[in-house]
């Protein structure tokens, strides 16, 4: 498991990390290195540059600002986990963090990392798609999550582009659910369906129902208009599950309107 | 004489000597071991299951940065003076094609290796790996072993015309009146996965060349057999070859072979005059080390109308993969006297084709051919109970074999047993009536989560094993393990053991047993195994054999170590060797105060002063032990899992096992191999599967897809035990190392049908994933 040579430099800051990225077509961001580094140990992924961001630690808090939650790129999966803003105004954040990977993945893997990898099958980009969340770039563009993902590993990042923020509103007095389905604990998701419901309307999304995370538009509507069994039922409507060999597209479609079902009843009685 | 002793280490539970060095990470494994000069090897393989090689240019690899060196297979055919060795051909028409360390015509599985580099670093040498140009012309390929004898399919062997490497056949009374007179037959047809033996040491090898001798340290199980084969192949007399086998991190059979990794790296040490060394990746282990398993199985019972058997009939086809390993194709044929489990049964009747197929060969699994067997008869009897509507529980009490030793229908005989005792105390700790209880109940609500009980009432034969028995089955070598206990001027004990431990904590469990037999501490005995320049003589370890047969030469070198140090005493205190009585350590004059230690008598023996006339000078004894039978644990395993009937989940909440594997040495070392076992073999009802793709692609390529199950799956086993002592050996004691993995894939399993029975759903290929419990409840509804 020895990746192919690579060169390797330390962003001092922001700016320096996006003039290196820039620096170089083959270059890439390092930052808790869970994804990127296995890819490159079986040499699927092959940069001839790493920028190491990890040290940028003032990338790293959650804190308000204005009517959003603020959340540093550099924000590890275990920081989210324990925070005390997020669990009182957006536990499903928490909550789901906690799910990611195991404890050295958590302590390591960062939030801006997850994002920026765009891995479909990943926990935090569904429950940020669900959440409405926005993404901040180096320069202070702010793109929506709806707009972000683009296909499986592809975002709206472009060459330079370095993910700085990440932004999403609090969920006071929302209930939520993020049921992960997988054969082992360490499992990505074979399917994950995060939820939040407010006043009889419910936001749904999904991991690993498409090359990207999805928001599940029917069960929505559905759920608006008959409640958690409805929307099970709509769950798979306008879903492009992948088939491998922990599912296939028909059985993910399924889990999809058992999960959706589920996490809405959760997050009715939360 | 010793066994006249009371016993005060065996059977308890002694703290593993081997875990101080190994958990403040002073262990010795290859990989840590790096001599000056040493480089490093990295193999070429093919991307294909199937392609004839057309050409292979090693010229770029050769002049990349830290080469040493770069050969195709055709470079280093001459270095060969024999194939790959196999030791096991079950018929006289077996067919076994040559298979070199490097193909050169043609690459028959995925990850077949073509070519090799040498580079002064591990890195460089990957690098280079890949810029070696290979020509291939790609060929269909076949990786079902149906599939593979059917008319047509591609030939893994062009020269053999077929893929059909035997067909071997057992009978046991008459099988076909049996059937003709059942009142009630079932039969089953069921799917033996393939699987990835998963240590969690990778392989590794390193040869180091002395002006003619080589030395080869490998992560193995077998150093001795290596030592022999390392000679077949390379041609090197057996005198320049030492083979060492340090600490070595599991091996689960996957390391009871001859690789072409190790025959690789002495051949290269010796052409280029510096120690190579070789560390498998781990994904390369998915494609380059033995996988186990892979068969059909199809099995009829015919019982009477009450239920009871009278006579078992199987059919195995058993996929080799692409070539024979070292006891590839006799796998199978360890389950094959076990088809009709713990069950007296009148005839018997088993066939079993090996067949060659586009695939990593398989070779022994933990449990080899013995899970197989346990499987199908615990499924089939299953089966029938549900035909008669009876509880398993029921079935299985009607067909016990219950006077020991018992000649069965295949043809051996079973040492000893109590299947009652050990199924009457699991029924007990599960609280089998509660749990028959809530699942009506939780059946009667339409839970979601429905509850599944499975019994596997099993039996098995190891401890490897009788040489003429093993002649007789066309096995190559023979079953004997040797012992030699010496004592040191000082009074600590040397015992030198021909078993190769690697994990099983011999070093502990063989000291107790010395300890028991000399009066001394396992602290003051040293067990040195795993290196064939001190441990002269051994047959290794695998087939759970150390204790079975190792432990009993280790045992009998005791006893004739007393019968010196007893001449000594007698000499000594110028007494009849008759009047001398042996405890705590010393020989005494029975009604005097007059004695003399144990270890007194080893310094009288070193100095050599005052010994009897014409005894030779030391304290040192060995013993050669060859068994009479093989040895027959057995018990039973509970299942309980819970089945989300929506989402297909399965969740195994309890497991209980009560096993009898004779005297117990050490419980908690005994606690620890049932226990992996158990997770192993439920692992392959529930999660594991190597899966290939038509062309011949691993799919499960790494444990990302490969579902190795963790801690946080598995519920704390319940564990128990009864005790049948083995009348064929002095200490009674019998086999432990595989008998979890034997048992638990039937219990699991059947756990599984249980609560999906009463949705139609009787039977389900492993592993059970929730996709696969899904389709089954949506077949049965529609």
């Amino acid at each position: 498991m020895i990746p192919a040579a690579f060169d390797y430099e330390v962003a001092e800051s922001v700016e320096h990390a996006a003039e290196l990225l820039g620096s170089r077509e083959d270059a890439k961001l390092l930052a808790g290195g869970h994804s990127l580094l296995p890819a490159m140990r079986l040499r699927i992924s092959r940069p001839g540059l790493l920028v190491d961001v990890a040290r940028l630690q003032d990338l790293r808090y959650v804190r308000e600002d204005g009517d959003r939650i603020a959340i540093g790129a550099l924000t590890r999966h275990h920081d989210l986990e324990r925070d005390p803003l997020l669990a009182a105004r957006c536990p499903l954040l928490s909550h789901a963090a906690s799910e990611v990977g195991d404890l050295q993945v958590r302590r390591r893997g960062t939030i801006g990392g997850s994002v920026a990898h765009a891995d479909p099958a990943a926990d935090l980009p569904a429950v940020l798609t669900a959440l409405d969340a926005e993404f901040v770039l180096h320069d202070g563009r702010t793109l929506p999550a709806s707009d972000f993902f683009r296909g499986v590993f592809e975002t709206a990042l472009g060459p330079g582009d370095v993910l700085t923020e990440i932004r999403v509103p609090p969920q006071d007095g929302a209930g939520f659910a993020y049921l992960k389905f997988r054969r082992r604990s360490q499992d990505w998701a074979t399917v994950g369906v995060a939820a939040v419901t407010r006043n009889g309307s419910a936001a749904i999304a999904f991991a690993n129902m498409g090359p990207t995370p999805v928001r599940a538009a029917a069960a929505e509507q559905a759920y608006a208009d008959g409640g958690a069994a409805a929307a099970g039922d709509a769950a798979a409507e306008g879903t492009d599950p992948p088939g491998d060999t922990a599912a296939s597209p028909d059985f993910r479609r399924h889990l999809a309107r058992v999960l959706v079902r589920r996490a809405l009843e959760e997050a009715k009685s939360g | 004489m010793s066994s006249t002793q009371a016993r005060r280490w065996i059977g308890t539970s002694v703290a593993r000597k081997e875990d101080r060095k190994l958990l403040t990470g002073q262990g010795s494994f290859v990989d840590n071991m790096t001599l000056p000069g040493t480089v490093y090897m990295a193999l070429v393989r093919s991307p294909y299951a199937h392609a004839r090689i057309v050409a292979v240019d090693t010229t770029a690899a050769a002049g990349a940065p830290g080469v040493v060196a770069a050969f195709s297979g055709a470079d280093l055919a001459d270095d060969w003076k024999s194939s790959l060795p196999t030791a096991w051909l079950p018929t006289e028409d077996t067919k076994a094609p040559p298979h070199y360390p490097l193909a050169s015509d043609k690459a028959r599985y995925a990850g077949d290796a073509v070519a090799v580099v040498v580079a002064s670093s591990r890195a460089a040498a990957k690098d280079a790996a890949e810029l070696v140009a290979v020509e291939y012309e790609p060929l269909d390929a076949v990786v079902d072993p149906e599939e593979a004898l059917a008319d047509g399919a591609p030939l893994v062997h062009d020269d053999l015309g077929t893929n059909r490497c035997y067909t071997w056949k057992l009978d046991g009374g008459d099988v076909e009146k049996a059937f003709a007179d059942a009142a009630v037959t079932v039969s089953c047809r069921l799917r033996q996965q393939r699987l990835i033996p998963n240590a969690i040491e990778p392989r590794a090898c390193l040869a180091s060349p002395v002006v003619d001798e080589v030395t080869l340290w490998s992560t193995t199980q077998v150093p001795h057999i290596l030592r022999v084969m390392t000679t077949v192949v390379l041609g090197i007399p057996e005198t320049k070859v030492r083979v060492v086998a340090p600490d070595v991190g599991g091996g689960f059979g996957s390391k009871l072979n001859v690789y072409a990794e190790e025959m690789l790296v002495v051949a290269l040490a010796r052409r280029l005059r510096v120690p190579v060394k070789w560390t498998e990746e781990r994904s390369e282990g998915y494609l380059a080390t033995i996988h186990g398993r892979d068969q059909w199985q199809e099995i009829e019972l015919a019982a009477t109308a009450e239920g009871r058997i009278t006579a078992v009939r199987a059919r195995l086809t058993a996929a080799m993969g692409a070539y024979l390993q070292l006891v590839t194709a006799g796998v199978p044929l360890l389950g094959a006297w076990l088809y009709a489990g713990c069950y007296d049964v009148d005839a018997y009747s088993l066939e079993c084709t090996g067949v060659f197929t586009h695939t990593t060969p398989t070779d022994a699994y933990r449990g080899a051919g013995r899970p197989e067997a346990t499987f199908a008869i615990e499924r089939a009897v299953d089966a029938l109970a549900r035909e008669l509507g009876k509880d398993p529980v029921e079935v299985r009490r009607l067909n016990f074999i219950r006077e020991f030793p018992s000649t069965i229908a295949s043809g051996l005989t079973i040492d000893s047993g109590d299947y009652d005792a050990a199924l009457d105390r699991a029924l007990e700790l599960v609280d089998y009536d509660g749990l028959r209880r809530e699942q009506a109940e939780r059946r009667a609500r339409g839970d979601a989560k429905q509850l599944g009980i499975g019994l596997s009432t099993y039996n098995e034969m190891c401890g490897l094993a009788p040489s003429r028995v093993l002649n007789a089955i066309r096995y190559a070598a023979g079953g004997w393990d040797s012992a030699t206990i010496r004592f040191l001027p000082t009074g600590t004990v040397q015992a030198v053991v021909g078993t190769s431990p690697h994990g099983q904590a011999h070093e502990t469990t063989f000291a107790q047993i010395v300890a028991d037999s000399l009066g001394c501490t396992p602290d003051e005995v040293e067990v040195l195994h795993g290196d064939t320049s001190i441990s002269t003589l051994g047959m290794d370890t695998y087939g759970s054999r150390s204790l079975a047969v190792g432990g009993v030469a280790l045992y009998n070198a005791a006893d004739r170590i007393l019968e010196k140090a007893r001449a000594i005493a007698a000499h000594q205190l110028e007494v009849d060797e008759s009047d001398l009585e042996f405890d705590a350590g010393g020989f005494s004059v029975r009604g005097t105060d007059r004695s003399l230690a144990l270890k007194a008598i080893a310094f009288e023996a070193w100095t050599a002063h005052n010994l009897p006339d014409r005894m030779e000078p030391g304290l040192e004894a060995s013993a050669v032990y060859d068994p009479p039978n093989f040895s027959w644990p057995a018990g039973t395993h509970v299942a309980v899992v819970e089945a989300d009937v929506e989402t297909g989940a399965v969740d195994l909440i309890r497991y209980v096992a009560v096993d009898d594997v004779g005297t117990v040495i050490n419980p908690m070392v005994v606690d620890g191999q049932v226990a992996g076992g158990i997770a192993q073999g439920v692992a392959q009802a529930l999660w594991e599967e190597a899966v290939y793709d038509e062309s011949g692609q691993l799919l499960t390529g790494s444990m990302v897809n490969y579902a190795v199950p963790s801690a946080a799956e598995l519920p704390s086993f319940e564990l128990d035990r009864t005790e049948s002592p083995s009348p064929t050996n002095p200490l009674g004691v019998k086999g432990v190392g595989e008998t979890g993995t034997i048992a638990s894939t039937a219990a699991a399993m059947n756990a599984v049908i249980d609560a999906l029975a009463p949705f139609g759903v009787t039977d389900l290929d492993m592993p059970a994933t929730p996709e696969r419990v899904w389709r089954a409840l949506e077949e049965a509804r529609t």
